[in-house]
């Protein structure tokens, strides 16, 4: 079954992608967790959305060679800088910029739609991934976010720990927060924009949380949480791509069920875990 | 022979349009240990956090070290503990080791790595608040005591000559209290260490600090424990009461 997938190239691609979005998406999802960011992952999804019609209206319209992909992109990490803006202006409310941001992803997506007079199926793909999706061009386009994550993310660690569990803390000790902040959410405007053509606009940020949330009960400390979120994350997406394409489900869907029963598993292992320890402590 | 590596002169803040402190001349001595009491909302919190560069007054000048505070950048010079130092996310996955790394952060710089060398220093904060056995726990496993002691040692791994505390005791139970005291003690005697501690504790301040200064709006005392017990009913109601009758002090 899993064979295919090194059959045909357009499956080799989709397998490629899957393992780079099933490391950078959970390595990502840990900060936006721990930071109670999960839902601005949605909101940026949403206009990402906005961004990937624009792109195919352009397509439609004007017969415009540019990829919805990277007018996704650029939708995405337009709407990092601006969340981040709402963000300081609503100080008391930040999660004020989600709905106002999500709301406006959708708004834009079905405005552009409509003129557009509709899409085919290309549409669908986006919303709930697909198996074959992805181009060799955007296996590298994907490649390349994969490398720039992960530099970030190395060079940046220390800085995005700490800021993470105490911002005031953080800034008191000297380290710059805003500068900090936003290379952290336009990078993950730049995961989401990627993981897209997998598990699609409205399952993307369930790849960056569930698997931390798996993850976040059973691990000790911050790294072993990363580290197995990212396990998590990576059987997620071999499972959750060969069944989908087995039985014809946009990937999206598996994924997200196979990170769901991983997560149960988890909440699982805790609690046996937890008994066995009692038992001990009281014999 | 006066040392001072905390100045304020005539410092005046206000939030909005609220006046919270109003010309404060104060300073910190190096090797004292000075205890800043005061009513709540008399401005403590405000005070420590122009001192920590988080606002920035509408009069007068700091400066910390011998420096100006607009181009002071040794911050890793001072330790702090915030109030809402143990309102944290209890569910946040990080060991104490991790916690307390986090005060090396900025001193180590952009770009760069921990090494061996600074795991050590990790180790020795941990160990200077003598919680070396739960280097490798959940910082949220910890009881509040404990979790204060974490948050003790992450302001001490980067070395500091001033370590500044915002009511750490609150909240910790009597017993731990007295072993908190002992610590600080031994942080103040044994290694140097500049402190400032806020409270609304005042006896216990009498007992432990060599300077106390009082704060509500205005600075209305600035001397050691023993002049502080001998003020009157008077000048301590006016402290605490609603008539502010500035007490003027001494250096
Ligand atoms: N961020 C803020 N915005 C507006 N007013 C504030 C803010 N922080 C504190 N205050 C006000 O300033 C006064 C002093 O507060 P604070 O410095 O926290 O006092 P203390 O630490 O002595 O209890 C209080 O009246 C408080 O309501
Ligand atoms: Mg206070």
């Amino acid at each position: 079954m899993i064979g295919h997938f090194f059959e045909y190239e357009f499956l080799r691609n989709t397998f490629y992608t899957g393992l780079l979005i099933g490391l950078i998406a959970p390595l990502l999802g840990t900060f936006v967790v721990v930071r109670r960011l999960s839902l601005i992952a949605d909101a940026l999804s949403h206009v990402t959305l906005a961004g990937i019609a624009f792109g195919l209206l352009l397509e439609k319209k004007f017969a415009l060679g540019l990829s919805p992909f990277y007018t996704g992109m650029g939708f995405s990490v337009m709407a990092s800088a601006f969340v981040e803006q709402l963000r300081r202006v609503y100080k008391a409310y930040q999660e004020l910029a989600i709905p106002i941001i999500l709301s406006g992803g959708v708004a834009l997506s079905v405005v552009f739609i409509s003129v557009a007079n509709g899409f085919n199926t290309d549409l669908y793909n986006y919303l709930f991934g697909s198996v074959s999706a992805v181009s060799r061009q955007d296996l590298w386009s994907i490649l390349a976010i994969t490398i720039i994550v992960l530099i970030v993310i190395t060079l940046f660690f220390k800085e995005l720990f700490t800021l993470s569990f105490d911002e005031e803390h953080a800034v008191v000790s000297g380290i710059h927060a805003k500068r900090i902040h936003f290379l952290f959410i336009v990078v993950t405007a730049l995961v989401i924009a990627a993981s897209i053509r997998i598990v699609g606009v409205l399952l993307v940020s369930a790849l960056m949380t569930l698997p931390v949330a798996a993850s976040i009960r059973i691990a000790n400390g911050f790294k072993q949480t990363m580290f197995l979120s990212v396990i998590f994350g990576e059987i997620s997406v071999i499972i959750g791509l060969v069944a989908g394409y087995y039985f014809e489900i946009p990937p999206g869907g598996t994924i997200v069920l196979t990170s769901i029963l991983l997560l149960l598993l988890s909440i699982l292992i805790k609690r046996i875990k937890f008994n066995r320890a009692r038992k001990r402590a009281i014999q | 022979m006066s040392n001072p590596i905390v100045t304020m002169k005539n410092v005046s803040y206000a939030y909005d349009n609220k006046p919270t402190l109003k010309d404060i001349n104060f300073e910190i001595q190096r090797g004292s240990f000075l205890g800043l009491v005061g009513p709540n909302g008399g401005g403590k919190t405000t005070l420590i956090k122009l001192l920590l560069g988080l606002h920035k007054p509408q009069n007068g000048s700091i400066q910390l070290f011998g420096t100006p505070i607009q181009k002071f950048k040794d911050w890793n010079k001072i330790g702090f503990v915030s109030q809402k130092a143990n309102t944290f996310n209890r569910g946040f996955p990080a060991t104490v080791s991790e916690v307390v790394s986090m005060g090396l952060t900025a001193k180590v710089g952009y770009m760069k790595f921990f090494n061996q060398s600074h795991k050590k220093q990790i180790e020795k904060a941990v160990s200077q608040v003598g919680m070396s056995d739960y280097l490798h726990e959940n910082i949220g496993d910890l009881s509040g005591g404990q979790q204060q002691r974490i948050f003790i040692a992450r302001a001490l791994v980067s070395n500091p000559d001033l370590l500044i505390l915002d009511e750490p005791t609150v909240g910790v139970d009597t017993e731990n209290v007295q072993k908190f005291y002992e610590l600080l003690h031994l942080l103040n005697d044994e290694n140097g260490i500049t402190l400032l501690l806020i409270t609304h504790d005042t006896g216990t301040m009498t007992h432990h600090a060599t300077d106390i200064a009082c704060l509500n709006k205005t600075l209305h005392f600035h001397g050691n424990p023993s002049q502080y017990t001998q003020l009157s009913e008077q000048d301590l109601s006016a402290f605490y009461g609603h008539q502010l009758n500035v007490v003027s002090h001494h250096h």
